[in-house]
C-alpha cells in the first residue's frame, strides 16, 4: 500500500495553493489527486478575466491564473496524478482511488486536504414543473460546452438565477451571437457580484428580472419556451403576471453546493449551512488530520479568496504532520447572528492560534448602513463597517491572537442597523 | 414478411419478444422511438407488486402473480437489478381496517404469500419512519422493487440475440389486412407479418382502430413523481403504499433498486398523449401526500421530477388477446399497473396465443442468459484491476455522482440495441442519473456519442427519435 504524509483531493486553485504551501512548510511526501485530465479544475473553462485582482495585482483569466499555480507545482516538483478519481475515504485516512494507469488501490495518508470544490443545483432539485426536453443545461455546463468543446448550444437563451456564472454565460452567448432574453431571479436581489451585473448584463443590454421565476417549460424533445412569473415576497408565483419567452436553451444559475460525498464517507461533520465540513481556525474538520479548503468548505465569490484560505490549509496541515498537536484545549464555538448565514470556521481553540484568526461568512440578504459585529459574551472583539454588505459578497474579519485571551461563551457574527 | 411483428418496445413488447424468440419463427420489433423503453415503462413506480391490489379471477390478478414469481430467477438470469423489499400498505384511520383485511383476503385469493394486516406500532417497529398517524398496515412480504430500464433492455438484448430484429425511429402510419396476414405501413417504408402484436401503449387503441371495429379506448393517466438523492435512500426499506381508490394505488414512498428514495405518483386521466409534463400542483400533492406516509422526507435532496402515462383501458383489466374481428392481431393494451410486474407473464400469455395461430417450434440454441453492462462501481478490488488491465477505460470515471466509467458507457454505446442518445446512455449505465444530473459528466457523454455516430456535438439527443429532421428530409 503506497502511504502519503499528505493527500490533497482535488488540483483545482484550491488544491494546488495547499500543496504548494504545504511543500514550501517542508512536506515532501505528499500527492494531489486530480479527476480530470489537467491541473486547474474549473477554473480550465473559465475563459473570462478577472481572475487574480487581489493576488497578482492584475487581471487573468482562468486558464492563466491556474497556470501561475500549475507552474509552482512543477517548479515545486509536487506529484500529481490526473485522471485519477478517489472513490472513498475512511475515518482512518484510506482512501481509495482510481485511474486508468494504477487501477484501483488503496492509499494511506498522514494527513489530507480536502479541495474537491462544488456542484451546481441541477433543474429537478428546483422544482421548476413542465417538460424536460433538451436543451436545459446547468450555466457551468454550458460553459464547459461553448469555452471547451466549442460548440454554443443554442440561439435563443433565458437564464434563471442570477449567480456569477450564469450572468457570465449571459456575456458569453451573446458573443457567441446568441440572443440572451433574459436573466430572471427569484430573490429581489442578485446572487451575482455587482460587477458582473454590469458588465455581463448592462453593457449588452440583457433584462435582469428580480423577484421573478420561471413555472414552466415548454417542449417535449426540444425546449421551445418557458413561462416567467412574478413572484410575492413568499416566492410564490403571483397570478397574471406570467410572460411566455420562445427560446431554444434554458441556462441554471441557481447555486452552487460544495461537494462532500468523500467528507460523508469519512465521518466528516458538515454544516447544514454551509453544507461543507464543519471548521476550526486551522481549517481542520471533525476528522483529525483532515482539513478542508475552497469551494468544498464553503462557497466563495473569488478564487483569490480560495487561494488564500488554502495556503493556510496547507500550512496547517503542514504543521500537523510535523507533530504540532491537533486541537488543545477547549474550543469556543463561531456562530451566525442576527443577518449572518454562516461563518468559517464554526468552532476555533483560541491556545491554538499563532498570530490571527480569521472567519468568513456571508449576509443573509443585502444590508445597507449597517455593521458587522463580532462579539463574546458582550464584548465586541471587532466591527466591520461598510455601506452596504450583500450576499453575493464573503466577508472577512481577522481576529488577533490577543483579543481571544480569556474568552467564555460563544464569539458571534451578526449585522447591526447604524444608530438613527 | 416476418412471422411476428410486434409494434411497441416498452416492457410488454420487448418481454413478448424474448419469449418469442425462443421459437424458430421470424420476429420483429418495432417502436417510434430511438431507443426501447421510452414511453410508459421509463416513468413509473418500478415496483414488483405482490398481488394483492387486483380483483380475484382478473387478468392483472393472474398475471401479476406470476410475474411477481418469475422475477427473482429472470433477473439473475437476464442480470437486471432486482431486490425483495416487502411492502406495507397504510390505513390512517381504524375504520379503514377492514379495507385493509379485504386487500389481504383478496391477496390471499389471489394465491400471494404471506400477506397480514398489522398494528400501526408493528409496522412502525418494522419501519421506523412511518409516521405516528398510520393506524394499521397491510405487510406483503414477497413485493419487490426492480429496475424497469435494465429489465426491458435485458428483454430486448436477450431477444435480439436469440435473433429478433429491431426497427427503431420507425413510426406507425397505418396497417393493412393482406392475405398472409398483415401490411404496416410505416414512415420508413411498409412491413408485411402473419401476426402482429399491438404492445404500443398509450397509442394501442389508435393502432387497434387501424384494423379492429370493436371499440378500444386507452386514457392516459399523468402520474408525476420526485426522486430523491442516494443520501435519503435508506429512508426506509419497504415500499409504502397507502390504501388504495379507484384511481390506482396512491402516492407511494419507496426506495428503488439503486437506493435512490422515489415518491409519487400522482393520477390525472388526461387526454393527451404526449404530456409528460410536470406540473406545480402535481408536485406539490407528491410533497403533501408522501408525509402522511413518512416523516422526516428530506425535500432538499430532490433531484429530479419527472411524469409518467399510464395507459388506461376501459375495463380496468389488461386487455391482451387476439382481435375477434381481426385475426392475427393481438392486443397488448391497457398495461397499467401492475404491467411492469405482469410483463414476463405477459411474455408467457402472448405466446399462447401466438401458439394457437401459428406452430410455434423450440429453438436448440436458444440462449435463456444475457450479461447486462458491467457495473465497476459494484465489483471486487480484484475484479475492478482485472478489468482496467484489460481495458483502462474502465479506470476513468465519468459520472462521479453514480461512479460510471468511461469503459461503461463505450460498452452502452457499443453493444447490440446500444445508446444513441444521452438518456440512452443513463438508462444502461446510470451516468447522470446522479446527484448533479449530468451536469458533468454531459459533456464527455455527447462526444462519446457523437463519435460513435459520427455526427456533431449538438447533433446528439438527450431522448426521442435520433436524426429524426435528416432522416425526414432523406426520405422528401
Amino acid at each position: 500500500m503506497r502511504e502519503f504524509e499528505l493527500v490533497i483531493i482535488g488540483g483545482g486553485p484550491a488544491g494546488m495553493a495547499a500543496a504548494i504551501a504545504a511543500k514550501k512548510q517542508g512536506i515532501d511526501d505528499l500527492v494531489i489527486f486530480e479527476r480530470g485530465d489537467r491541473l486547474g479544475g474549473i477554473l480550465n473553462q473559465c475563459i473570462h478575466n478577472g481572475f487574480g485582482l487581489h493576488t497578482f495585482k492584475e487581471e487573468l483569466t482562468g486558464p492563466e491564473y491556474a497556470e501561475r499555480y500549475a507552474q509552482q507545482v512543477y517548479d515545486l516538483g509536487i506529484p500529481y496524478e490526473l485522471g485519477t478519481m478517489v472513490l472513498d475515504i475512511t475515518p482512518d485516512k484510506q482512501i481509495t482511488v482510481v485511474s486508468r494507469q494504477r487501477g484501483a488501490e488503496t492509499v494511506r495518508a498522514r494527513a489530507v486536504i480536502l479541495a474537491m470544490g462544488c456542484r451546481e443545483r441541477p433543474r429537478g432539485a428546483l422544482g421548476i414543473a413542465g417538460f424536460r426536453p433538451q436543451g436545459v443545461y446547468t450555466a457551468g455546463t454550458a460553459q464547459k460546452l461553448v469555452n471547451c468543446e466549442g460548440v454554443v448550444p443554442g440561439k435563443e437563451v433565458v437564464i434563471l438565477g442570477s449567480g456569477d456564472i450564469g450572468l457570465i454565460m449571459a456575456r458569453r452567448m451573446t458573443l457567441e451571437g446568441a440572443k440572451v432574453r433574459a436573466v430572471v431571479e427569484l430573490m429581489p436581489y442578485s446572487s451575482g457580484l455587482k460587477r458582473n451585473i454590469v458588465q455581463c448584463l448592462d453593457d449588452y443590454g440583457i433584462p435582469l428580472m428580480l423577484s421573478h421565476t420561471v413555472i414552466d417549460i415548454k417542449g417535449k424533445e426540444k425546449l421551445e419556451g418557458v413561462w416567467v412569473a412574478a413572484v410575492d415576497e413568499h416566492n410564490a408565483p403571483i397570478e397574471g403576471t406570467e410572460e411566455y419567452f420562445p427560446c431554444d436553451t434554458l441556462l441554471l444559475s441557481c447555486g452552487l453546493i460544495p461537494e462532500n460525498e468523500l467528507s460523508r464517507s469519512a465521518g466528516i461533520e458538515l454544516s447544514p449551512l454551509t453544507s461543507g465540513p464543519s471548521v476550526d481556525e486551522s481549517l481542520e474538520t471533525t476528522v483529525e488530520g483532515v482539513f478542508a479548503c475552497g469551494n468544498v468548505l464553503h462557497v466563495h465569490d473569488l478564487v483569490d479568496f480560495v487561494s488564500e484560505e488554502s495556503v493556510r490549509a496547507g500550512e496547517n496541515a503542514a504543521e500537523y504532520i510535523k507533530g504540532k498537536p491537533s486541537s488543545p484545549g477547549t474550543p469556543v464555538a463561531v456562530k451566525p447572528g442576527n443577518g449572518v448565514r454562516y461563518t468559517v470556521p464554526s468552532r476555533l481553540y483560541p491556545e491554538s492560534v499563532t498570530d490571527c484568526v480569521h472567519i468568513r461568512f456571508r449576509v443573509t440578504a443585502p444590508v445597507k448602513g449597517a455593521a458587522i459585529v463580532v462579539s463574546c459574551g458582550g464584548k465586541e472583539l471587532a466591527r466591520k463597517r461598510g455601506r452596504i454588505f450583500v450576499p453575493s459578497e464573503m466577508i472577512e474579519v481577522i481576529l488577533k491572537k490577543e483579543q481571544l485571551a480569556g474568552l467564555s461563551g460563544d464569539i458571534e457574527v451578526r449585522t447591526e442597523e447604524a444608530a438613527k | 414478411m416476418f412471422d411476428v411483428l410486434i409494434i411497441g418496445a416498452g416492457a410488454s413488447g420487448c418481454a413478448v419478444a424474448r419469449e418469442l424468440s425462443r421459437f424458430r419463427l421470424s420476429l420483429c420489433v418495432l417502436d417510434r422511438e430511438s431507443d426501447v423503453c421510452e414511453g410508459t415503462t421509463k416513468a413509473n413506480s418500478a415496483i414488483v407488486h405482490a398481488g394483492f391490489d387486483a380483483l380475484p379471477g382478473s387478468l392483472k390478478a393472474k398475471l401479476n402473480v406470476r410475474g411477481s414469481r418469475m422475477m427473482p430467477e429472470l433477473a439473475k438470469k437476464l442480470d437486471f437489478a432486482f431486490k425483495n423489499n416487502g411492502a406495507f400498505v397504510l390505513c390512517f384511520d381504524k375504520e379503514q381496517i377492514p379495507g385493509l383485511e379485504e386487500l389481504a383476503q383478496r391477496g390471499r385469493l389471489n394465491g400471494v404469500e404471506g400477506v397480514r394486516v398489522i398494528s400501526g406500532d408493528e409496522a412502525r417497529q418494522m419501519e421506523p419512519a412511518l409516521t405516528d398517524e398510520v393506524a394499521a398496515a397491510l405487510y406483503a412480504p414477497t413485493s419487490g422493487i426492480v429496475c424497469p430500464f435494465e429489465m426491458t433492455l435485458a428483454f430486448a438484448e436477450n431477444a435480439y440475440a436469440n435473433g429478433a430484429e429491431f426497427r427503431l425511429s420507425t413510426c406507425v402510419t397505418g396497417i393493412d389486412k393482406s392475405d398472409a396476414g398483415y401490411v404496416v405501413h410505416t414512415d420508413k417504408g411498409d412491413i408485411e407479418a402473419k401476426v402482429v402484436i399491438n404492445a404500443a401503449g398509450v397509442y394501442a387503441d389508435r393502432l387497434h382502430a387501424m384494423v379492429s371495429s370493436k371499440p378500444m379506448n386507452i386514457t392516459p393517466r399523468r402520474g408525476e413523481y420526485m426522486l430523491l438523492d442516494k443520501d435519503a435512500g435508506g429512508l426506509v426499506k419497504h415500499t409504502i403504499f397507502q390504501q388504495p381508490t379507484k384511481m390506482g394505488k396512491g402516492i407511494l414512498v419507496s426506495p428503488t433498486v439503486h437506493g435512490n428514495l422515489l415518491l409519487g405518483p400522482t393520477a390525472e386521466d388526461i387526454e393527451d398523449k404526449e404530456n409528460t409534463a410536470t406540473t406545480r400542483s402535481g408536485l406539490a400533492e407528491v410533497r403533501a401526500k408522501a408525509q402522511l406516509s413518512v416523516k422526516g422526507i428530506p425535500f432538499n435532496k430532490v433531484i429530479t421530477g419527472f411524469t409518467g402515462l399510464r395507459a388506461v383501458g376501459d375495463t380496468h383489466d389488461f386487455i391482451i388477446g387476439e382481435c375477434e374481428d381481426a385475426k392475427g392481431f393481438i392486443d397488448v393494451a391497457g398495461i397499467e399497473s401492475p404491467g411492469l410486474t405482469s410483463a414476463p407473464a405477459i411474455g408467457e400469455y402472448v405466446r399462447d396465443i401466438v401458439a394457437g395461430i401459428m406452430t410455434l417450434e423450440e429453438k436448440p440454441d436458444f440462449v435463456d442468459t444475457r450479461k447486462g453492462v458491467i457495473h465497476f462501481a459494484s465489483l471486487t478490488r480484484e475484479q475492478q484491476n482485472e478489468l482496467i488491465k484489460r481495458e483502462p477505460a474502465y479506470g476513468s470515471v465519468v459520472c462521479r455522482c453514480e461512479t460510471v466509467t468511461e469503459g461503461e458507457i463505450l460498452d452502452a454505446i457499443n453493444r447490440p440495441l446500444g445508446a444513441t442518445t444521452l438518456d440512452g446512455v443513463k438508462r444502461r449505465t446510470r451516468a447522470g442519473m446522479g446527484r448533479c444530473q449530468a451536469g458533468f459528466c454531459s459533456p464527455k457523454t455527447i462526444a462519446m456519442i457523437a463519435e460513435k455516430l459520427g455526427i456533431g456535438l449538438l447533433d446528439v439527443k438527450k431522448n426521442g427519435t435520433y436524426n429524426k429532421e435528416s432522416e425526414a428530409a432523406d426520405n422528401a
